[in-house]
């Protein structure tokens, strides 16, 4: 039996969430900020779905992999929020060199807007530093965007503030 | 150290044996170490007034935790007599220890963290006038007739109950290797009740053995509490656990070892650090590939056992099934056991998670209000709607089908229950 990549080593790529209909279209990507639902299990999990305001996400039954309408979302990262599983990102690619990754972080001190935090990418590495541009919570989780070069947009998956 | 084991027994107020994970400090507490098979005490208690009380109750719910809260709840809305018994001094089971947030959907709570599960569902409790709560309680037998013996510090009840629901959860999984009696070597719940619960930093470098969704869950709260886990093990060649959760660990750089186990565990005093090894197909260590760690603390997450010591006290009917963690009693549909008005909900039924845990509790509460109060509409469409949302949805995930296929092996139809009964009846 062949194992998925990432049950065995907890990491996605990107093929794999493209496999799964998880990544948008480029236009859109270009467009402005859109979600990554990095979620390629079916966990009978439909918080997602509640929590947009726009109603661009959808999920037939609970068991079902969430369907994202790219056009009704608009990045906003209320679902990075309420994401049980913390696997929902927004990333931009709109503006020129630079890219925005909105992560969910739920560790202690929270960065302040301006402050350069450490950004991780889905193996922890240190990719360098991001600029914090826009944080908000809910429910003790908080919701940062963070500025970085264009080319971590798909690598950037976590912040870490050095103590 | 979840309520279930001897890890943390200690001598409080000169009595031996007492599990401190679950007793509350209080002024002028005297906890004293405890060093091999300790004295008898004398036959006197904390107040030195011990009493009795005889009740009866419509149902006894044996344990509050996320099944035995929503049991509780469920039969009380139809007006049922309800007695909750629990062990710790607070109610909510293990959700209390859980700073996670839940996946399901808002109805079944999704998206509220463990504890506020717990918060929410105890504060209900307390609302109900017709629902009795004895905590630090502990249901030590059942006898002739659905007669349960249950027994306080200071007080032994006899309690004639009309209809029994057993929630009494599950216990932690040992592993043995050389070094796991050192100081340092814990369950996965033992750490979350002395971190999430008490607030105490268990260890500061963590190996974490297994990679479930609570191996994974802990290792997080770890790193949250400013812990550094230095590895995950995994003896199978995938990661034990969901995906998101894995995904929540490695982004901050914790290692998750597949085909690895732990060899065993040094330390003068406590513990100070473990030996690794990768394993072969066949899950033998392969010599040569040990690997040294150092660490403070080693967390075991390998599994969870129902506790069903007491359906086994009462001669339920118990069948061994791997999938579900051991020995659980054969239950009908409704989840009523080989003993009639003696049910099981939860964990204590096969382990799975706290979402099905709390549709069991419910299912079980409406079948007692059903045999209680007669055939009610409401109670037995609610019944039917969540039986064909347990089975035909929730638990048609993919992630669920170890467990459901196990649930289904457990479970016989009521009219094989019945002829099981006559069958066996004493």
């Amino acid at each position: 039996m062949s194992i998925q990549s990432f049950r065995s080593t907890g990491m996605i790529s990107i093929e794999e969430l493209r496999k799964l209909k998880l990544i948008p279209p480029e236009e859109r990507l270009k467009k402005g900020p859109v979600v990554i639902v990095e979620c390629p299990e079916k966990i009978p999990c439909n918080i997602c779905v509640d929590a947009c305001p726009q109603n661009a996400i959808t999920i037939k039954n609970i068991n079902e992999l969430p369907e994202i309408d790219w056009n009704k979302c608009t990045g906003c990262g209320t679902c990075v929020a309420y994401c049980p599983g913390l696997a929902i990102f927004v990333v931009d690619i709109s503006k020129p060199n630079k890219a925005y990754v909105t992560v969910p972080h739920e560790f202690l001190p929270v960065p302040k807007l301006g402050d350069e935090v450490t950004v991780l990418s889905r193996d922890g590495t240190k990719l360098g530093k991001g600029k914090v541009v826009k944080i908000f919570e809910r429910n003790r989780t908080w919701v940062i965007t963070v500025e970085v070069p264009r080319e971590f947009a798909m690598e950037v998956r976590a912040i870490w503030v050095e103590k | 150290m979840i309520g279930k084991c001897s890890s943390c027994f200690m001598k409080v107020n000169g009595i031996p044996n007492v599990r401190t994970c679950i007793e509350p400090v209080r002024d002028g507490i005297r906890v004293e170490r405890q060093r091999g098979l300790p004295e008898i005490p004398p036959i006197a208690n904390e107040t030195n007034e011990a009493s009795e009380e005889t009740f009866e109750t419509d149902l006894l719910v044996i344990g509050g935790g996320p099944a035995g809260l929503t049991a509780a709840l469920t039969a009380a809305e139809y007006g049922l007599n309800v007695t909750i018994v629990n062990e710790h001094f607070k109610l909510g089971g293990q959700l209390v220890k859980q700073t996670h947030k839940f996946f399901g959907s808002k109805e079944l709570f999704g998206g509220l963290r463990g504890f506020q599960i717990a918060e929410h569902l105890s504060n209900k409790i307390v609302e109900k006038s017709n629902i009795k709560v004895l905590l630090q309680t502990v249901a030590y037998g059942i006898f002739r007739d659905n007669w349960i013996g249950l027994a306080s510090m200071n007080k032994l009840y006899r309690v004639k109950a009309r209809n029994v629901i057993i929630s009494t959860g599950a216990a932690e999984q040992y592993l043995a290797f050389p070094g796991n009696d050192l100081p340092g070597v814990m369950g996965a719940g033992g750490a979350q009740t002395i971190m999430n619960e008490y607030g105490i930093l268990p260890g500061k470098e963590v190996l974490v053995v297994g990679s479930g969704n609570v191996g994974l869950i802990v290792s997080y709260q770890l790193l949250q509490a400013g812990a550094k886990v230095k590895a995950i093990l995994e003896i199978m060649p995938e990661i034990g656990g969901w995906f998101v959760h894995a995904a929540k660990v490695r982004r901050y750089g914790v290692p998750i070892l597949t085909r690895h186990t732990i060899k065993d565990v040094w330390g003068d005093e406590r513990v100070e650090g473990a030996t690794i090894v990768r394993v072969n197909e066949e899950f033998q260590p392969i010599p040569g590939s040990e690997r040294k760690v150092s660490c403070d603390l080693v967390l075991l997450a390998i599994g969870l056992t129902p506790d069903t010591r007491l359906f086994a006290q009462a001669g339920a009917i118990m069948t061994w099934i791997p999938e579900l963690g051991g020995l659980v009693p054969l239950r009908t549909p409704y989840l009523e056991t080989s003993i009639e008005n003696v049910f099981v909900a939860g964990d204590s039924s096969g382990i799975e998670e706290a979402t099905t845990a709390m549709i069991e509790g419910e299912i079980a509460a409406l079948t007692t209000v059903l045999k209680t109060e007669g055939s009610i509409r409401d109670a037995l469409e609610r019944r039917e709607k969540l039986l064909k949302f347990l089975w035909d949805e929730y638990r048609q995930s993919p992630l669920l089908a170890r467990a459901r296929a196990g649930k289904l092996k457990a479970t016989v139809p009521e009219d094989e229950m019945r002829k099981l009964r006559t069958k066996f009846s004493r």
